[in-house]
């Protein structure tokens, strides 16, 4: 049996300072935490982990959308993280780039973090990574006026009023506690395989998906989208 | 209505009983939190945010009216039960004050936002030493007339029950009609501070110690004597400030 985390979220938002924090939390209680960071070329994160002492593994998608290399993976991470860390619990870092994915799997619990400096338009354009998110945390409030904590508290539950929102300072840790117990509430779960992802990824196989560089329509196949201009946003 | 909140010790660093048991401090109050740096200031007022339930590091308790401090919020549906203004905060949202406060007044659904919007500003002005327009916009105040902004804001748009001020003695504003326009407004103030002036300002005073509620003392008369000597010693620091300022010599 194994509880899943997934944690997803903006560039920049504080998605490890706040996990860390948070795991801290759980090892004092004695649980054991295994993490896996998903990114595309390069990622330091891994140290930050490292240095909970905890087993800790990176997926490095390369040339391949990390998102559908994340979802690829997830069979392998839990074999990993359950049977051969013997871990209680799996948190799963994804890269955070585009916003069109939403890495949330039935299931797991999904947590999205933004930060309150992200700007109030920010949630809307997260999309579904934040629509489809079990939890939300919103970060960099210590640096922003309570007006502005409170608005922004607003958009984000205006666009998944279902989720429960939790503010945490990135830096102190302040509020990791309420994530700790909403994590050690959510049950575990025999095995991933065959859970089904909260929303499709986006559809790819593009020549630029096969590696091609050059710009022009003689260079494109396969699935190719166009802009339409006439249409009013 | 909220009426007090109260905090049930816990323990120190050192893990023995907290001196102070229970510290209620209520409606109208100021409550100054003081103590040398690392004596716990910031993570008592991190249990009262995280509605501390002997869950914290601490073992504190929070009480809102008699009751679980998170049974309380809920039962509101009060989402923030504290505001915090601090002198690490700032405006980052591009747009005038006028639009900002109409966007977080119909947020919080209160009738006739337009004439509460006019108020926040009146009292922004009583506060900031230099005057705030409705046009102005909110990344371009100085800090003095941001922390205006963000107390009366506090006071009349927040539904947050308890204000935290956090160390706001060079922010550039009137900070005695600040307390006591948040205490009017029937909120909780708690004060972290160094500055002698704002402890006294205060009903009553916690003294933090080894990550402890040490000491609860009120202050005193021959204190109220000392503050009003302290505050004429700032009334004649400012205006020598504004003197040199405008070029004079002294």
């Amino acid at each position: 049996m194994l509880r899943f985390v997934i944690v997803t979220g903006t560039p920049s938002s504080g998605k490890t300072s706040v996990m860390l924090h948070t795991i801290r939390q759980l090892l004092r209680k004695n649980v054991v935490v295994a993490a896996c960071k998903i990114d595309c070329l390069e990622t330091s994160d891994d140290e930050r982990y490292r240095r909970l002492g905890i087993p800790v593994a990176v997926g490095l998608s390369d040339y391949i959308c990390p998102d559908h290399f994340y979802v690829a993976n997830l069979e392998e991470i839990e074999h990993w993280a359950r049977d051969e860390e013997k871990a209680e619990i799996v948190v799963i870092e994804t890269a955070g780039l585009c916003h069109r994915c939403a890495p949330a799997v039935n299931g797991c619990l999904s947590v999205c973090v933004v930060d309150n400096l992200s700007g109030i338009d920010t949630p809307k354009k997260v999309g579904p990574m934040l629509s489809t998110a079990d939890i939300v945390v919103i970060t960099k409030g210590d640096i922003v006026s309570q007006a502005e904590r409170e608005v922004f508290r607003h958009k984000v539950e205006t666009l998944n009023p279902r989720a429960r929102l939790i503010p945490i300072n990135g830096l102190t840790g302040q509020g990791s506690l309420r994530l700790y117990q909403e994590i050690i509430r959510y049950p575990a779960m025999e095995t991933i395989s065959e859970k089904e992802l909260r929303y499709p990824m986006p559809a790819a196989i593009c020549s630029y998906c096969a590696g091609e560089t050059i710009i022009g329509k003689n260079y494109q196949m396969g699935n190719v989208k166009k802009v339409d201009f006439g249409r009013k946003y | 209505m909220l009426e007090k909140i109260s905090i049930l010790g816990g323990n120190d660093k050192a893990g023995a009983a907290e001196p102070i048991k229970w510290l209620d401090v209520r409606t109208g109050e100021v409550l100054a939190v003081v103590g040398p740096t690392g004596s716990g200031k910031t993570q008592l007022i991190s249990d009262i945010e995280q509605y501390a339930s002997g869950d914290t590091p601490t073992g504190r308790s929070i009480l809102v009216n008699e009751q679980p401090a998170d049974k309380y919020a809920e039962s509101r549906k009060i989402k923030h039960l504290v505001a915090e203004v601090s002198q690490n905060m700032n405006f980052v949202i591009d747009m005038s004050i006028e639009e900002f406060l109409l966007m977080h007044a119909r947020i919080r659904s209160i009738d006739n936002p337009g004439k509460l919007v006019e108020e926040v500003l009146e009292v922004s002005n009583k506060l900031a030493g230099e005057p705030l327009s409705n046009t102005d916009n909110l990344t371009a105040l100085s800090g003095g007339q941001s922390r205006a902004l963000m107390v009366a804001d506090v006071a009349l748009i927040s539904n947050a029950p308890i204000v935290l001020i956090d160390e706001i003695e060079n922010a550039g504003i009137d900070r005695l009609k600040a307390l006591e326009f948040l205490t009017g407004n029937g909120k909780v103030v708690l004060v972290v501070t160094h500055d002698p002036t704002l402890m006294l300002l205060a009903s009553n005073r916690v003294v933090m110690k080894n990550g402890g509620m040490n000491k609860y003392l009120p202050t005193s008369g021959s204190e109220r004597e000392i503050l009003v000597q302290l505050t004429n010693i700032e009334k004649e620091v400012s205006l020598l400030r504004n003197r040199l300022r405008d070029g004079e010599t002294i």
